[in-house]
């Protein structure tokens, strides 16, 4: 196999880095989504919260299974 | 139970350790004598194809703790680390891709083991979340999951036994079975981008887990303050599991 000269390999292994660092961002920029409904609900729950009397809300129960 | 311990530790050493890798690779590991300054894209790739393989065994074992138990917890579990190792794997296949253009002259090899059984390994994969998608019942999707990711598990040593018997030898062999592997500097750098890509996976893992977890409490808060109605996402349909 002959090495190809540094400018031309130079493309791709920064193209394959550039992949990976792409891929994480994505993943992050998702995440990032996910957080940011999170906190939105939480700030709805918690106005709600507020809102309504102690008296009114449920009793605890079993949250999930 | 809390899946955000011990998380910002482990953000912090995947971060010191990936840009150690990064390092090591430009400033430390020599050019390959052969291929040259293209084979730095092999401590990326070996070490993410790797980590995905392995996610994915740890995908089968988790499915097997589910189905022996029946506790969903194992199911979320198997979910996430075969839903990270996917995006690992679309990352494999890629950069891949890029070296086989640089090193061969085209994208893809279709007579090449090691790609080809990677691409059956990655296809197969792809099909776990439809199948979550397309059954409704929360119950019966975890277990029916947790089969396909067992028996998808067992597709996993043949992708690593190709990288070892096919005879072409057209894909490199990063590790060599014989005298005449890496040199020492190589290898030392190889690990250590190994060991950077593996606690990056081991962290999203726990930040996912982290994120699902803290959803549902936020929905059974919900459920107890405002009521059942107050949750009607619950019972749409959905790929991720549901509730622990």
């Amino acid at each position: 196999m002959t090495a190809l000269p540094l400018d031309e390999a130079g493309k791709y292994v920064a193209a394959a880095y550039l992949v990976f660092l792409l891929l994480l961002l994505v993943y992050v920029a998702i995440m990032a989504g996910k957080l940011q409904r999170l906190e939105r609900e939480l700030t709805e729950l918690s106005e709600a919260s507020v809102s309504t009397p102690a008296s009114e809300t449920r009793e605890p129960e079993a949250a999930v299974q | 139970m809390t899946f955000g311990k011990r998380l910002r530790g482990l953000s912090i050493a995947s971060a010191l350790t990936l840009t150690g890798a990064l390092a090591l690779v430009f400033f430390y590991a020599p050019n390959d004598a052969d291929q040259g300054f293209i084979q730095k894209i092999f401590y990326i790739h070996v070490p993410m194809a790797i980590v995905a393989l392995g996610g994915f065994i740890f995908g089968a074992i988790m499915a097997i703790q589910h189905l022996r138990t029946g506790e969903r917890r194992y199911d979320l579990r198997s979910y996430v680390a075969i839903h990270l190792s996917l995006i690992l794997a679309v990352g494999v296949l890629i950069t891949g891709s890029i070296w086989a253009r640089a090193s061969w002259g085209h994208w893809w090899v279709w007579d090449e083991p090691t790609l080809v059984s990677f691409l059956i390994v990655f296809l197969l994969y792809a099909t776990y979340q439809p199948l979550r998608f397309s059954i409704e019942d929360p119950e019966r999707q975890a277990r029916y999951a947790s089969v396909f990711a067992i028996v998808a598990g067992a597709f996993v040593p043949l992708n690593f036994l190709a990288v070892r018997l096919a005879q072409g030898l057209v894909h490199p062999r990063v590790l060599g079975t014989t005298a005449g592997g890496m040199p020492g500097t190589m290898r030392l750098t190889f690990y250590v981008s190994l060991i950077g890509m593996a606690l990056l996976f081991v962290t999203l893992w726990k930040y996912e887990m982290a994120s699902k977890n803290a959803t549902w409490q936020l929905r059974a808060l919900r459920r107890r303050l405002l009521g059942d109605d107050a949750v009607p996402s619950v019972g749409g349909r959905s790929a991720a599991p549901r509730a622990l």
